[in-house]
């Protein structure tokens, strides 16, 4: 059953990814173009539901994602099980979740 | 000797695993011929070289599944697999399928194969009794396309061996017995289609699948577990979302 | 010699997919840090983005790039092995292909951007 809920998981954000991905590559790549200043980022993120929406969504589904990843490379590569996998991938998918949401904050809100 | 006369005087390399796990590969010298299989090799040393040799076979014509080894690092049927059309330069080397226990020399045991082949419940139930009028099941529907693309797996462990996440993962059931499900879950005379999904969807089941693929890479029949393990994803999918139909 | 059964792409897509994400997951808290900087102001982004105006930097940005376009490209790879209808070993060369095709397309163009 638990398999079955984060295989879905892990499907559904992946497909959830591929645009969003997407989307963020073709950002930087145009960003990029001529140096990067903080002020161009911040200038297009400040304020902006938009990007605050989207970066939000992104960070949400990369923490799950990359959560669910990772414990399947524990799990087999270093053997890890029970509680101690389970632990650990909460964990991860915390941090991630907390630590993007703050970048979020960061750039999107009032400094 | 009058063999490597005949031929020629043509010998080759071969190193062979001696012993379990423990043991270690001893080369021998074997008369080249034209067109030799591995099987044949192997059925040389034993008769002429190492009489305590220890290996199996039974058909040598490639339908039984009986002879399968591990051949310069890949899973082969032995018989099936010509020396002449082995990649490399260097020695032969042959030694037990990978994935399960060594007995001794070129044997391995097959049971925790057919251990996850019960447990994956790839037994058939019953709906129908001889006096019931035949079911009719329409050889080109998508079910019995699926059924019949996995139907002619012989459990030869093949895809056991090749596989990394069976090495990875002890309680996996592995490609061979998901593929087996598969195959009942679309036969649509059998009677425990549920049974059967619920025991492939558990925490050893076709969710641990990466497609890697080298189940379908090495199956000597052709099959390719990849699909019928997708097919299963979904079928689970399918139940998680609360839509049990087709 | 002895992971010789590894040599073919599925593996190699499988290998491939697996360690650009563990790399990505490994980066990301460091890239989210990054960008949390900006709390103290403009000055403190512009700050770390000067930080990283150097050539080493600029590889690593290159090569986090393409890893994810390729993380991508193979895991569109799975998703159709798992969930496209079947044909026959066509699956594979047109996942394989267009991940290729598709990383190697970003891959040209984040060296272009650079």
């Amino acid at each position: 059953m638990k398999e079955g809920v984060l295989f879905l998981l892990q499907r559904a954000t992946a497909l959830l990814l591929a645009p969003l991905v997407l989307a963020h590559l073709a950002l930087v790549l145009y960003a990029t173009q001529g140096g990067l200043s903080a002020a161009e980022i911040l200038a297009r993120t400040r304020g902006s539901l938009l990007w605050g929406g989207f970066y939000g969504l992104f960070v949400l589904a990369v923490a799950i994602h990359g959560a669910i990843g990772l414990r399947a490379i524990l799990a087999e590569w270093t053997g890890l099980r029970g509680r101690t996998l389970e632990g650990i991938t909460l964990a991860v998918a915390l941090l991630l979740l907390v630590l993007g949401l703050r970048a979020v904050r960061a750039v999107v809100g009032a400094p | 000797m009058a063999e490597a006369a005949a031929c020629g005087g043509r010998m080759l390399e071969v190193r062979i695993w001696r012993g379990r796990d423990d043991g270690a590969f001893v080369s021998y010298e074997v008369p080249a011929r034209a067109n030799q299989t591995v099987l044949d090799v192997v059925t040389w040393v034993q008769r002429h070289l190492e009489p305590t040799l220890a290996y199996r076979f039974a058909c040598r014509v490639g339908v039984c599944g009986s002879c399968a080894m591990t051949v310069n690092g890949r899973p082969r049927w032995t018989c099936r697999t010509h020396v002449g059309r082995l990649a490399g330069d260097g020695p032969l080397a042959i030694e037990p399928l990978r994935n399960l226990p060594r007995i001794r020399d070129l044997v391995c045991d097959l049971e925790p194969f057919f251990t996850r082949w019960q447990r994956a419940g790839g037994r058939f139930v019953a709906t129908s009794t001889r006096r019931d009028p035949l079911p009719r099941i329409a050889p080109d529907s998508e079910a019995r396309r699926a059924v019949d693309a996995g139907i002619e797996c012989i459990n030869c462990a093949v895809c056991h061996a090749a596989c990394d996440v069976v090495a990875w993962r002890p309680e996996y059931l592995g490609p061979a017995p998901l593929n087996r499900a598969w195959t009942l879950v679309n036969d649509i005379r059998h009677g425990a289609r549920e049974e059967t999904l619920d025991r492939v969807r558990g925490d050893a089941g076709c969710h641990a699948c990466h497609s890697q693929m080298s189940c379908s890479e090495f199956c000597p029949v052709g099959i390719a577990p990849t699909a019928a393990i997708a097919g299963l994803k979904r079928a689970s999918l399918r139940h998680l979302l609360g839509r049990r139909d087709e | 010699m002895r992971a010789a059964h590894r040599r073919h792409p599925g593996y190699l897509a499988f290998l491939a997919h697996r360690l650009s994400g563990l790399a990505l997951a490994l980066f990301l808290p460091f890239h989210f840090l990054f960008l949390a900087t900006a709390i103290e102001g403009e000055a403190a982004l512009e700050g770390a983005l000067a930080w990283t105006a150097n050539p080493l930097a600029k590889l690593a940005e290159w090569g986090l790039v393409t890893l994810l376009a390729l993380h991508l490209a193979l895991g569109l790879r799975v998703l159709a092995i798992e969930f496209l209808p079947w044909r026959g070993p066509l699956r594979l060369w047109v996942g394989l292909g267009g991940g290729a095709a598709l990383a190697t397309g970003l891959l040209f163009l984040a060296a272009l951007g650079r």
